[in-house]
């Protein structure tokens, strides 16, 4: 069963299959885990490094099909990408403490891309809101826009306002359940990427 | 106050739905502590040291007589028969079962409440001054606005998990009683020189483990651009903000740390974004939410009543009482009272069952039906009539709500504590009971005159010791309870930070010290200074002299 919920056009969420492959780099040693007085920190830092150059440089990348690859492959792997982006082949994953001016940097029109995910590694990292919202608002992009990582229904809400239209749900949770939350309130007070505060809405006097 | 529209209702039940449904799923096993975390503490829900302690949001401090009987009925129904106002206006139920917290916030939809955003890493309640309204030295009341703010942060999509919980306090007053500077981001409403609506944003306050005092941000905000403007900030903070230490998450320590210029810069930069977008408030929608805050309907009435007169001039307790708990009306006539949750010897802002029920009586017989609750952790009837004062007297002192000590030492702001909280270092309500006995002789309570004393039981400074005259703050040493002590904090305009005076007191010793530094303050005080001013103009160095010179010779 796909864990890949999609919006339609019309605002219907499915269940389909997700025709991407996600290129992931291998994982980095034990001594990359950052800790501060003594715990270790669950979250990077908007800037941080996402992967080391070595991780970049091992990480395989399929020769055939669609791809979704993290922004900092695409930065240090141009050439060998190209192809793929002129064939409609190429996502590019953003991670939430990567900034959506470098993603803006690569491409001259983001819609180019058929396909950006942005990457929240805990779900309790809502820079992953503000990213999905610059990307509709303020990049203008038009196509799909995806939630992935430790993506969550209890959060599924504030995705979809935050200009998210298609969810990839853990793995160990079924997106089915899931599907429920997207619909948790008929009638939001603010606006979200696709509305106006409600005052714009409906006539409340 | 605000009255809920079918919009109102309907998001409130929905809310109840969704959280039914994540307690149920969290009980069956589908969701972890750590997924369950932030979802409960957005509905208010923590758990303590004996139980979860559920809070219930009083947005910006007002409350109806019908929503009070339901939060003593709740509190008797579902915890031991009492609550306990916060000093962020809301009211915390200690005991209840966690099972039973659907059902509670249930109960709260029918009276148009909710506990939504009380807690966790969101924009929390709005709290403001709780004479808005009636205060003779407002110039704006900041109420509606504050409304169409709680409006627009609940369930926003883009800040419903910030690095840090986030407070916003409005005020719209010429003597700040919000502690605007002590905040988030803090709003002072004033008329520009167009004789328009305009917004004093400050930004990065807050107490905590590192107290820091606002900066202003903006001087001058045009009200309908408050939305949009609060959504840059906010979003700036969202990108930047700290995730890696809790400890550093705050909008105050990213603001130290770009400095306020690049900060402000930085804002800007996203609030020309936003500016003049679908944000932007309508008269319209400032009309809609207006209405509710209009003034209420007053009789015309003479400034003076001759019988208040004659039983202020007969009676001392009464006098006592108009003297601390009364406090001035905008309207000839009219009156506010506060209603003391600090009696001697109880744990300052705890209120019974049956007190919210006959408090609630007291709101429909004198007050238009309607009560504040402030962030000195007491209730408000804000619209009394001066004819009507020595029956109100009555009834509360019946109740125990009279105790006239109104902004004096045992008028103490304390946090839970250890009695409570896990996260306490000490206990806080102990030592506030111990000071309010020591200090158990109203004469001497009125020689010493205005001075706030605030306690918390650990650093979060939940309790503001950082802007008490006099602040104590429980500490941890090898693991027993002690106490620091600072002088000098204060809130409002000039608000400040309290220096510690030095090494820290046991329980034991904490109702001598505050009495020490009393004793300074006597033997020095000039003509009408209160005991901040002395500190003010003397500094720590006599009172820390006095404090420890009887320690050692003790
Ligand atoms: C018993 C459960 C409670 C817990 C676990 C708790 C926890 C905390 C924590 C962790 C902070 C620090 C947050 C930070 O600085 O980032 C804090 C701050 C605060 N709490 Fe509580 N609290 C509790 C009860 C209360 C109560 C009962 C009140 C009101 C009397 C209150 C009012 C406040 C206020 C006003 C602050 C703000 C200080 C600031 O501006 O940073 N809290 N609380
Ligand atoms: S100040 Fe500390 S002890 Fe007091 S309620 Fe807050 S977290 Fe608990």
């Amino acid at each position: 069963m796909s864990q890949l919920i999609q919006l339609a056009a019309n605002g219907q969420a499915s269940i389909v299959a997700d025709a991407w492959i996600r290129v992931v780099p291998p994982a980095a040693g034990e001594e990359s885990v950052r800790k501060q007085a003594g715990k270790v920190v669950l979250f990077k830092l908007t800037g941080e490094q996402t992967y080391t150059a070595e991780q970049i440089a091992n990480t395989e990348i399929p020769a055939t099909g669609k791809i979704l690859v993290p922004l900092t492959i695409w930065q240090a792997r141009k050439a060998e990408l190209q192809s793929r982006l002129a064939a409609g082949e190429l996502g590019i994953v953003l991670a939430t403490n990567e900034t959506a001016e470098a993603l803006q940097a690569e491409f001259t029109d983001l819609n180019t891309l058929p396909l950006i995910a942005v990457f929240v590694e805990r779900f309790a990292d809502g820079r992953i809101f503000t990213l999905g919202n610059w990307l509709r608002t303020r990049f203008g992009f038009k196509n799909e826009l995806r939630a992935i990582g430790d993506v969550l229904r209890d959060q599924l809400f504030f995705h979809k306002r935050a200009g998210f239209n298609s969810f990839l749900i853990r793995a160990d949770r079924s997106a089915e359940d899931a599907l429920a939350s997207l619909n948790d309130f008929s009638q939001p007070y603010q606006g979200g990427v696709a509305d106006v505060p409600v005052w714009r809405r409906v006539n409340r006097a | 106050m605000y009255k809920y529209d079918p919009i109102d209702q309907q998001i409130v039940n929905e809310r109840v739905a969704q959280y039914r449904d994540q307690t149920r799923r969290y009980l069956a096993g589908e969701l972890t502590d750590e997924e369950y975390r932030p979802l409960r503490l957005q509905n208010g829900l923590y758990i303590q040291r004996h139980a979860p302690m559920l809070r219930i949001a009083v947005p910006y401090g007002l409350i109806s007589s019908k929503q009070l009987r339901k939060l003593g009925d709740i509190a008797q129904k579902y915890d031991r028969g009492y609550g306990h106002f916060s000093t962020r206006q809301n009211l915390q139920l200690n005991w209840p079962k966690l099972e039973d917290t659907p059902e509670i916030l249930a109960e709260l939809a029918t009276v148009e409440m909710h506990a939504i955003q009380t807690s966790g890493n969101c924009i929390r309640n709005i709290t403001t001054d709780q004479f808005a309204g009636i205060a003779p030295d407002e110039i704006i009341d900041p109420r509606a606005i504050a409304e169409i703010m709680r409006q627009w942060s609940t369930f926003h999509p883009e800040f419903a998990l910030l690095p840090r919980k986030f407070k916003i306090a409005v005020s719209g007053t010429e003597k700040d009683r919000a502690i605007v500077q002590a905040h988030d981001i803090g709003l002072e409403f004033y008329k520009d020189v167009q004789g328009q609506m305009a917004i004093k944003v400050w930004v990065g306050g807050g107490l905590g483990r590192t107290p820091i005092l606002g900066t202003v941000i903006r001087e001058h905000l045009e009200w309908q651009h408050v939305l949009s403007y609060c959504e840059a900030v906010i979003r700036v903070y969202n990108i930047h903000g700290r995730r890696d230490n809790a400890y550093k998450a705050r909008i105050k320590i990213l603001v130290k740390a770009l400095g306020i210029e690049e900060f402000k810069r930085q804002v800007e930069e996203e609030w020309a974004h936003l500016k003049d977008g679908p944000l932007t408030i309508t008269q319209n929608e400032l009309d809609r939410v207006a209405k509710y805050f209009e003034p209420m309907p007053y009789k015309t009435l003479p400034a003076h009543d001759a019988s208040f007169d004659a039983a202020v001039a007969s009676n001392p307790a009464f006098a006592a009482w108009v003297k601390r708990c009364v406090q001035p009306h905008r309207v000839p006539g009219y009156r506010a009272v506060t209603l003391s949750l600090k009696p001697h010897g109880k744990a300052p802002g705890d209120i019974t069952s049956e007190q919210m029920h006959v408090v609630a009586d007291l709101a429909d017989a004198y007050s238009f039906g309607e009560l504040r609750s402030s962030h000195e952790q007491n209730l408000i009837l804000a619209d009394v009539q001066v004819s009507d004062l020595f029956a109100v007297w009555e009834k509360a002192r019946e109740a125990g709500l009279a105790t006239p000590n109104i902004g004096l030492l045992t008028d103490i702001i304390c946090c839970p504590g250890g009695d409570f909280c896990s996260l306490a270092n000490a206990k806080s309500i102990p030592i506030a009971e111990a000071i309010q006995m020591q200090f158990d002789n109203l004469d001497y309570l009125y020689e010493i005159g205005d001075l706030e004393l605030n306690i918390s039981g650990c650093m979060n400074a939940c309790g503001h010791h950082h802007v008490g005259h006099i602040g104590i703050l429980g500490v941890d040493k090898d693991g027993s309870e002690w106490y620091q002590v600072t002088v000098g904090g204060k809130q409002g305009n000039d608000a400040s930070i309290g220096a510690v005076i030095g090494p820290s007191f046991s329980a034991e010793e904490m109702p001598g010290v505050v009495q020490r530094l009393i004793e300074v303050y006597v033997r020095e005080r000039q003509d009408e200074e209160r005991f901040i001013d002395t500190v003010r103009r003397l500094g720590v160095a006599p009172f820390k002299a006095h404090v420890y010179a009887e320690k050692e010779t003790a």
